[in-house]
């Protein structure tokens, strides 16, 4: 059934969607995204829907007027499972099944605060109620990820009642291509994607192509181990991607879309696909989009498992069915790009800007961020760091206001040590450079990178010279092999950087790692091996007393390279226990009850089960 | 080696007729073989290839480019550890080595037995409660050495610890 055929549809349909859920002020809602669900926020659903039904209250609600909601993440992913009372946005956390009849009675039906269930002013111990007022909010700005808690992501009601789609309609009906395109470009909207393009520039150049056919791309492959905010976007919130490519597609003249998803994230390709399918059968996808005569329509594409596959062109081959091997972009693929066919590319995030500066106009999206960046930019703030989830700052907050007004600084009592930004074409940044606003610009010059968004907190125990073999060693195995310079040098890379790790390294060494990182920044074919010595290099320049302990003095003062580390017992504080040698899982401890143990380093396979295990403080790495 | 339970021939060319045969649909067409077969056999891709007549190295191509292809046998229980950065950094190696002992296979590969299959993930995008390990698809988070080892007691794949 196609419910919208024309621009009144639209608007009516909103108007009653929106009195409908007027009509039920208060509701309760839980984030069921990927996340949430892992620390058991399913089962809080399910004990909150059996609570408000013994209420005698319907818990599914009709239509759009409902009383609770499965929603997408509010991204303060650390107090999950989290649950808010709307419209006061009362923040519970850390909730369990068994608190759900009291959220039901107390707080739903009685209006009471449940106090256990508060967060608390880490500085004062207050308990804070409401979510506006949390500090880890309290600095965001949140427009990308302001529908997250307000709605169910798996309806498109949902999503036209609170005013989705109404760009769209602006935008089909109100404006011409050319000037979504000047808005878009005015707006100096940036892709998200990592490199930065300006957004509009890249759109008015496929606009400008005279083809028979044209294509728009959402790339969902989120490649960056450590950041998630495409996929939170796709589980939270799909439609307002969806909305983002149908303007997009008119604007530069598209008639076929893909979304192409990592495939480890199954929850996104499920929103997304539902997204698709509703919007189809709502008629804002399909022939004579809302009676204009602009036809559209988008498919899924499953990801393969391969970082590559993130960068453009590799992209488009795999969504071609071959490998996802990337070629030289002599020509752009705004002019040949999938089939040969003009095509715009662009990340979740990017697309998800799109209605809002449509929406808001590109005046008022130029009055956040920075002169040459605009608007607000997803960080995963994950790692060492206290507060860890997903936050959103307008670009140019500095790294220290994301770390600690947000983040709350390091979880432990250990100190801060540096950030990892830009995920494996990124760097790391020392606390010196912690005052600096982050910006595409501002990051890069510093050696790293602003990327997809990816913000690793690291302290004391991290180990620099681990950190950069991790990266290499995952971008040697995820290099497609097509050049040599990627290949193989990544590969002497990986050598070099493992036998640091072990002691067995020279000095000559490092000077060799310096020089084969810009033989392979120099001569590599795509972005892939382009910025993959940025870990090395940022690391070498920021903490080069590291890899010298690591070369010179076999020593990792991290206490993390399992080459060069001993756990060894304190006899003074040993009890003679027996709880690490009992949980040992190689028999590496001695000593009889009441007597020291000892632990034989070379039975030891550096688990550190006895320096968890211990109650004493005993342990400790030498 | 076990019996395969659909006969390659049929599962192929039923496979391919949902997508008409189209080449650029091979990523997809795998992965529906795979979804059969847990994996894919040298005898499915060989049918693959001598039924759309493409060379089976364009197909072994494709199946050994994607982490989402198996081409061995895999184990009845598939642990999957994160070794995204988020994870790394809190120590999600310290928990692999420890399945490697505890369970005798290398990373991303299967027990001889075909009981178990330990794997690795690039990030499964629940990172802020890294170190996530996947067990049959139940995700479990925060995970230390510790932990895991006594997961692995109470679901019996160990009988005692040391
Ligand atoms: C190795 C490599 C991996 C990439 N992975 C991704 C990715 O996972 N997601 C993404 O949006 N862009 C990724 N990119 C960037 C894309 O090539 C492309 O620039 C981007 O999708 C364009 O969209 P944007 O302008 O909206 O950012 C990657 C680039 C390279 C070189
Ligand atoms: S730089 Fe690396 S990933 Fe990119 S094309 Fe060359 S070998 Fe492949
Ligand atoms: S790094 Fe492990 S879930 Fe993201």
């Amino acid at each position: 059934m196609r419910s919208i055929r024309k621009k009144e549809d639209l608007l009516n349909l909103y108007e009653n969607l929106r009195k409908e859920r007027e009509k039920q002020g208060k509701f309760i809602s839980v984030c069921v995204d990927t996340g949430c669900l892992a620390t058991g926020s399913g089962a809080v659903f399910s004990a909150l829907k059996e609570e408000i039904a013994k209420a005698g209250l319907n818990p599914e609600g009709e239509g759009v007027k409902k009383i609770l909601r499965g929603t997408g993440s509010l991204g303060f992913d650390s107090e999950n499972p989290v649950v808010v009372i709307y419209p006061e946005k009362i923040f519970y956390r850390k909730v369990r099944p068994g608190d759900a009849k009291y959220i039901v009675h107390k707080t739903l039906l009685n209006g009471e605060i449940i106090e256990r269930l508060l967060y608390k002013d880490p500085e004062t111990n207050e308990p804070i109620p409401y979510l506006d007022d949390i500090p880890f909010y309290k600095h965001q700005k949140r427009l990308l990820l302001a529908n997250h808690g307000i709605i169910d992501p798996l309806s498109i009601e949902e999503y036209i009642s609170i005013g989705g789609y109404q760009a769209l309609l602006k935008a089909l009906t109100e404006m011409e291509p050319p000037q979504i395109v000047e808005e878009v470009k005015k707006s100096k909207l940036r892709g998200r994607g990592g490199a930065g393009f300006p957004t509009g520039i890249k759109w008015e150049d496929a606009a400008k192509r005279d083809s028979d056919i044209k294509y728009v791309i959402c790339n969902a492959d989120e490649g960056d181990p450590g950041a998630y905010m495409d996929r939170s976007l796709l589980e939270g919130d799909p439609h307002s991607v969806v909305e983002g490519m149908i303007i997009g597609a008119y604007a530069v003249g598209a008639s076929h879309g893909y979304i192409y998803v990592r495939r480890e994230y199954p929850k996104a390709l499920e929103s997304a696909t539902k997204a698709i399918e509703d919007a189809r059968e709502a008629g804002l996808l399909g022939d004579n989009i809302l009676g204009t005569g602009f036809s559209f329509d988008i498919e899924i594409a499953r990801g393969g498992g391969a970082f590559v596959a993130g960068e453009s062109t590799a992209l488009m081959a795999s969504i071609e069915g071959k490998p996802a091997e990337p070629h030289t972009k002599y020509i752009h693929a705004t002019q040949a790009g999938l089939y040969s066919k003009p095509t715009v590319l662009n990340n979740v995030e990017t697309w998800a800007n799109v209605p809002i500066i449509i929406n808001k106009g590109a005046d008022w999206y130029g009055n956040i961020g920075t002169e040459k960046s605009k608007g607000t930019k997803i960080f995963s703030l994950v790692g060492a760091v206290k507060n860890s989830g997903l936050v959103e700052v307008p670009i140019g907050t500095t790294l220290r206001e994301v770390i600690f007004d947000i983040g709350g600084g390091i979880a432990s009592e250990k100190k801060f040590k540096a950030v990892q930004t830009g995920g494996p074409s990124g760097g790391v940044l020392p606390e010196s450079l912690l005052d600096m606003p982050i910006d595409f610009d501002t990051l890069t010059k510093a050696g790293s990178m602003m990327g997809s968004g990816g913000m690793i907190i690291m302290d004391e125990h991290t180990c620099m010279v681990d950190v950069a073999r991790y990266y290499i060693d995952f971008l040697s195995k995820e290099s497609c092999g097509k050049c040599t310079p990627c290949r193989e040098g990544l590969r002497q890379m990986l050598d070099i950087l493992t036998r640091i790790t072990q002691g067995e390294a020279t000095m000559d060494d490092l000077d060799l790692l310096e020089e084969l990182s810009y033989v392979v920044k120099d001569a590599s074919l795509c972005g892939l091996g382009q910025t993959a010595p940025n870990p090395v290099l940022s690391t070498l320049k920021y903490f080069r007393d590291e890899y010298v302990a690591h070369v010179r003095d076999k020593h990792c003062p991290a206490g993390v390279c399992a080459a060069l580390i001993e756990y060894e017992i304190i006899p003074e504080k040993c009890t003679g226990c027996l709880a690490c040698k009992v949980r040992c899982p190689v028999g590496a401890i001695e000593g009889e009850k009441g007597e020291v143990h000892k632990i034989d380093p070379d039975k030891c396979i550096r688990c550190g089960i006895c320096m968890e295990v211990c109650t004493f403080d005993a342990v400790r790495i030498k | 080696m076990p019996q395969l339970p659909v006969e390659p021939a049929k599962a192929v060319s039923e496979i391919l007729s949902r997508y008409h045969g189209d080449p650029a649909r091979m990523i997809e067409i795998l992965q529906d073989l795979q979804e059969i077969y847990r994996y894919l056999p040298k005898e499915v891709i060989e049918e693959v290839s001598h039924q759309t007549e493409i060379p089976i190295n364009r197909i072994y191509h494709i199946a050994t480019f994607y982490k989402a292809f198996h081409l061995e046998p895999r184990g009845e229980t598939i642990i999957t550890v994160c070794t995204g950065t988020a994870c790394h950094v809190r120590g999600s190696f310290r928990t692999l080595d420890l399945l490697s002992e505890r369970l005798g296979v290398k990373p991303n590969e299967t027990s001889g037995d075909l009981k178990y299959t330990l794997e690795t993930v690039g990030c499964v995008g629940a990172c802020a409660l890294g170190p996530i390990v996947i067990i049959n698809g139940k995700y479990y988070g925060h995970m230390t050495p510790d932990r895991m080892d006594r997961v692995l007691k109470r679901m019996g794949i160990i009988e005692k610890y040391s």
